[in-house]
């Protein structure tokens, strides 16, 4: 181990503010990208399944309608 | 034709990509913790300090990661690019797609990791220097493919636009790499000032090491992510997507 206490390490020689700035915003930035990405693959299987649903009962009226049309 | 190529087309459509993807990623991700655990542990709790630079030299272990990344992801995406434009395959123009937004977060980590670099040790935020200016031209680059591709409805139009700008901007690279060498900048040179004893210098070089391996397979695993997000999009319409939303609930 490098450090002789816990505030050394956090002090890095008077470069706090600059070495924990660094890894600050890229461990947020690291973590927010998968995030944002799997928020948006939800809302897009979201989207799409509702869209099936939708087209699925169309499909399914349309073919009962062209079924009664026939027995008429 | 051999069997090798057989394999490799079979893997090109994004209905046998997509699974494919789906199994390798928790790997990705557990490889990407794994090596960033053990290089963030050796550059912030056991390297030595660096003589000239005091501890502030740390931001290296993010910095010379973040870089490299931001490069080496522009020539993958590139090569996916020019692949598209090429031969276009439809996996192409999604992995290109896919890459671009994960390198333009190295891009500005760079960026961001060298201002709170340079301002202890040259006494700036930023300088028009060579390397500086090229890795901000490397973001911009990133920012235009995105936004080029936004803006063109048609995803095959939009390969082919983004493709063009992500090859004539492959001509950045060799720039930013060499532009320490090319001309008297502020930044450093490619090697890392090793003056202490091998066994230091070693350390330091592993920390740096480890972290660009994880960072590389977080690239991978993120990017794996995007793309079959981008596959859902993009061929919403065809049978195997409509089966795998209706079926898996």
């Amino acid at each position: 181990m490098h450090w002789n206490s816990f505030g050394d390490f956090l002090a890095m020689g008077n470069h706090g503010l600059y070495v924990w700035g660094s890894l600050l915003v890229m461990a947020l930035l690291m973590v927010a990208e998968p995030t944002l990405v799997l928020r948006g693959r939800r809302t897009l299987v979201e989207r799409l399944r509702r869209q099936y649903r939708a087209e699925s009962g169309e499909a399914s009226r349309s073919r009962s309608a062209a079924g009664r049309r026939r027995n008429d | 034709m051999s069997n090798g190529l057989i394999n490799w087309f079979k893997y090109a459509s994004p209905q046998s990509f997509y699974p494919l993807a789906g199994k390798l990623i928790p790997w990705f991700w557990a490889l990407a913790a794994l090596f960033g655990v053990a290089g963030l542990s050796i550059g912030f709790l056991l390297a030595p300090t660096d003589a000239q630079q005091g501890e502030g030299y740390r931001i290296i272990f993010l910095h010379v990661p973040a870089s490299w990344l931001s490069m080496f992801i522009y020539l993958v995406m590139a090569f996916w690019a020019g692949l598209g434009l090429a031969f276009n395959i439809r996996l192409s123009g999604m992995m290109a797609s896919a890459l671009a937004p994960t390198g333009a977060l190295f891009a500005f980590l760079s960026l961001w990791t060298g201002a709170l670099w340079g301002k202890p040790m040259w006494g700036a935020w930023w300088v028009w220097d060579a390397r500086l200016t090229s890795e901000l031209i490397l973001l911009f680059l990133y920012i235009g493919f995105i936004a080029l591709q936004a803006a063109i409805d048609d995803p095959r139009r939009a390969d082919k636009a983004g493709a063009i700008l992500a090859l004539v901007g492959v001509v950045n690279i060799p720039i930013i790499y060499f532009s320490v060498k090319w001309w008297n900048t502020l930044h450093q040179g490619a090697s890392v000032s090793l003056t202490k004893a091998p066994s230091m210098a070693a350390m330091m070089l592993w920390g740096m090491l480890l972290c660009a391996l994880a960072c590389w397979m977080y690239s991978i695993a993120v990017a794996l992510m995007r793309v079959r997000t981008i596959m859902l999009e993009r061929e919403r319409h065809t049978d195997w997507v409509r089966a795998l939303l209706t079926n898996q609930e």
